[in-house]
């Protein structure tokens, strides 16, 4: 086999893997990306009921209730919007009401939004990136959410993702 | 005085790098051999002085020096001396000086075992290794000074993110640094093959003993790390194709092959363009896992830093050399001669192959990370790509790579015989087909695939063995001689056995931990019992405990299996007053490579406690089969060949070529 013989089967090789990963690609980019929304950004746009999608934002204060078998609702608020959150499992260590939180799940009918994954944060003085931006974005907010300037070189953030059966098994 | 003695020997570690990134190719120019001699002093030197900043600051962190705004910031004077050691790379200023203190020592251990490299190689290996060294000084001095004091001292420290107070962050860090720098080696040898026009077998049996050592570090650090997050975020999870874990993948696969391609250019002459892109990319990858965790770009698990003015600097000294590096490719590769010939069919075609699918698997984990970024700033649009992203593509490109793997160490070089191969093969293939069958009959529930995916891992691993077999003649010949040639066979020869059998192995795990993992979650009273998997798990009561810095509360679980008490798990629920946070501390019981796992959640009004609880069937393969792969790896570097290291040349001392 001469010299350009091998070249040309090789790049020919590695063209059809290429064309392969590039198609692999595509489709999963179509099926599996995840979009990101607030309350509001919910508010303005209808998603459809079981479209999956993060929801960030802030636990509403006094709004965290708990039912039977490790299930909880609590609200999620963005400053000009709320959304109920139904999610069942353990919730992260630093779930709190009044901060941040990124939830990941789909609306059910009745535009309650079921979660079937709660990140939350490790660090009572961080916010998830999305819901800081997010909240900027709509002027709502406040410097005292995050830290000053001057301590921002020790921010340890650290998102805990918990991920309950659903979660698991979907 | 202790930091600012640290503060002056980084200092001077720097103007030492400075030295050594010019002097020495002047003097390779010049013919100089005194000038090219500097190169070697002077990495011995720089690693003295950060060795001597970086002992510094841990002597701060263990003084506790809260005067020190890093030591204030992530210590804690109640903390466990091994928690205040570690604690110095738990942050980014700490951990950037850890980065720079491995990079010295790899340059340094060139410059000490590299005597038989040729003068100007040496010289300008060095000097390249000095220039990011230079680099990534200039961004601890500048952007994240570790040794910075405050005005007014405060009494306490604000403690270390409890997550990060456990054993794993003594391991996990510097393995992993030691894998993604030990890879500045072979991309400083790629620069200066380039720059010095001039490449050959003998480039890639030098290059190839560094690499290595770097691939076991960061298998190692990568296992480690998975298991870290394992036992110790509590959800029962070991890989999330989180950005920061494929930050090192990606130079995890594009290591492995270039582990592969050097040596089809080591045996063969062959593929050198190729193995010196590889080299380039792979560091660059590293690079772009350092750019991705310290700069901030990700929020996730160990995501730490969030300045954008590091961030900034850091994507300069990543344009800097990644485009430096491939601009040189680009005008330089074409003056480096050809190399042998071979058929498709043959163990370079298998090598090429395994490159092929190793880069392509690579370049798709590289979008899935890097496109929610780059949708981000083009749109402003927010999207998370997750683990179904990864498994519909990155799955599908290893499993023919997994097919393939068995056939490479049984084809020979240069024209091989594919039917001969499958013929010895033929055991292996009918072992696979007999553990799909028994998995099929057994296995109840779960993905129809998951037969196959371990029958798959099992054709790996007895394709290993066969390799080995084949070599020793164990059916043939008799037993003893059979012994007799096993101990005579390269280690090289048992480092692929190990090595791609780890590969099965893990597989094996992976497969079965995600298809037939057994969990219960709910809330648990004193008494009451869970059962997982045929166990029974009663909880007998909680616990209140004083930690040195934390106060925990623990929960004991008795372990059943057919009314047979078995052991107590005490899962935990620890609280740092200084952070007001929380963490979970899991509790593992092993059976066998099985796993029980229990993680607390919270405590109701009623007394009753939130609980989860796993059973993942043979989940330690997971990280057995790396560990494997690296022990496989280090019996290939302690193979006589590479021990030895390259034959001298000849007496004639080597005239310097010209550079093109």
């Amino acid at each position: 086999m001469t010299r350009k013989k091998r070249r040309l089967s090789l790049i020919g090789g590695a063209l059809a893997v290429l064309a392969v990963a590039v198609a692999l690609i595509l489709n999963a980019l179509r099926d599996s990306i995840v979009f990101f929304s607030t309350p509001a950004m919910v508010a303005e746009v209808h998603i459809p009921p079981g479209k999956r999608f993060r929801l960030g934002g802030m636990v509403e204060p006094g709004s965290l209730v708990r039912g039977d078998n490790l299930a909880v609702r609590f609200e999620v608020a963005d400053g000009s919007a709320k959304l109920p959150v139904a999610y069942r499992g353990i919730l992260p260590d630093l779930f709190r009401e009044g901060q941040g939180v990124v939830a990941e799940g789909a609306l059910d009918p009745s535009g309650v939004f079921e979660a079937d994954t709660v990140l939350a944060k490790h660090d009572e003085t961080y916010m998830p990136k999305e819901v800081a931006d997010a909240l900027k974005k709509q002027g709502h907010w406040k410097d005292d959410y995050s830290k000053k300037p001057a301590d921002r070189a020790g921010a340890q953030a650290a998102v805990h993702a918990v991920q309950d059966g659903q979660g698991v098994s979907q | 005085m202790i930091a600012e003695a640290g503060h002056y020997a980084l200092v001077l570690a720097l103007a030492l790098a400075l030295i050594q990134s010019t002097l020495p190719i002047l003097g390779a120019r010049w013919r100089d051999p005194a000038l090219m001699n500097i190169a070697r002093s002077s990495a011995l030197a720089q690693l003295l002085f950060v060795a001597l900043s970086f002992a510094a600051l841990v002597t701060l962190h263990v003084t506790s020096d809260f005067s020190v705004v890093n030591v204030y910031e992530n210590s804690h004077s109640l903390k466990p001396l091994l928690y205040k050691i570690t604690g110095v790379w738990g942050n980014h200023e700490g951990s950037m000086l850890l980065w720079v203190s491995i990079l010295a020592l790899f340059g340094a251990m060139v410059a000490a075992f590299g005597n038989n490299l040729p003068l100007s190689l040496r010289a300008h290996v060095l000097a390249v290794q000095a220039w990011i060294a230079s680099a990534f000084y200039l961004f601890i001095l500048i952007t994240s000074n570790p040794f910075l004091r405050i005005a007014n001292p405060p009494i306490e420290g604000r403690d270390l993110n409890p997550v990060l107070q456990d054993i794993g962050l003594a391991v996990h860090p510097p393995m992993l640094y030691l894998g993604y720098v030990g890879f500045s080696i072979s991309f400083s040898f790629a620069v200066a093959a380039l720059i010095e026009g001039r490449i050959d077998a003998a480039w890639a049996r030098w290059v190839r003993p560094w690499t290595l050592v770097a691939w076991i570090f960061l298998t190692l650090g990568i296992a480690m790390g998975s298991y870290w997050a394992y036992y110790e975020l509590g959800w029962g999870g070991w890989w999330f194709w989180d950005p920061v874990e494929n930050a090192s993948l990606m130079p995890w696969l594009a290591g492995t092959a270039l582990l592969h391609s050097a040596l089809v250019m080591e045996k063969r002459n062959a593929l050198k363009v190729w193995t010196i892109l590889l080299s380039i990319l792979t560091f660059s990858l590293s690079l772009l896992g350092t750019f991705l965790v310290r700069s901030g770009v990700l929020t996730s698990v160990h995501a730490f830093a969030t300045d954008p003015t590091r961030g900034v600097f850091i994507l300069l000294i990543l344009c800097i050399f990644i485009g430096g590096g491939l601009s040189l490719y680009a005008l330089r590769a074409s003056t480096l001669k050809q190399g042998g010939l071979f058929a498709p069919i043959s163990r370079e075609g298998a090598l090429v192959l395994n490159n092929l699918f190793l880069t392509t698997a690579c370049a798709t984990v590289f979008v899935g990370t890097l496109y929610p970024l780059a949708l981000e700033v083009l749109t402003g649009d927010k999207i998370s790509v997750g683990a179904p992203f990864f498994n519909l593509t990155f799955g599908p490109l290893f499993l023919p790579l997994m097919i393939a793997v068995p056939f490479g160490p049984l084809l020979a070089w240069k024209r091989g015989d594919l039917l001969g191969a499958a013929q010895r093969l033929m055991a292996a293939g009918a072992l696979a087909l007999v553990a799909i069958a028994v998995v099929w009959a057994w296995a109840r529930g779960g993905s129809a695939l998951a037969p196959l995916a371990i029958g798959l891992g099992v054709f790996v691993i007895a394709g290993a063995l066969t390799d080995l077999i084949e070599r020793t003649g164990l059916m043939r010949v008799p037993f003893r001689s059979a012994m007799h040639r096993a101990r005579g066979l390269p280690r090289s020869n048992w480092g692929t056995m190990f090595a791609h059998a780890g590969v099965g192995v893990a597989l094996i795990g992976i497969v079965c931990e995600t298809t037939w993992n057994s969990e219960y979650i709910g809330s648990m009273k004193a008494d009451a019992t869970a059962k997982v998997a045929g166990y029974e798990l009663t909880l007998e009561g909680l616990t209140q405990r004083q930690g040195p810095n934390y106060s925990e509360m623990l929960a004991r679980f008795a372990v059943r299996l057919d009314g047979r008490l078995l052991d107590v798990m005490t899962p935990s629920k620890r609280n740092y007053p200084a952070r007001a946070s929380s963490t979970t501390e899991a509790a593992l019981l092993s059976r066998g490579a099985s796993q029980l796992y229990i993680s607390l959640g919270d405590t109701a009004a009623d007394g009753a406690i939130a609980v989860r609880i796993y059973y993942k069937p043979l989940v330690l393969l997971i990280w057995f089969g790396p560990v494997l792969m690296a022990f496989g790896g280090m019996l290939s570097l302690s193979d006589r060949r590479l021990r030895v290291g390259a034959p001298r040349p000849a007496k004639v001392p080597r005239a310097l070529q010209a550079a093109e």
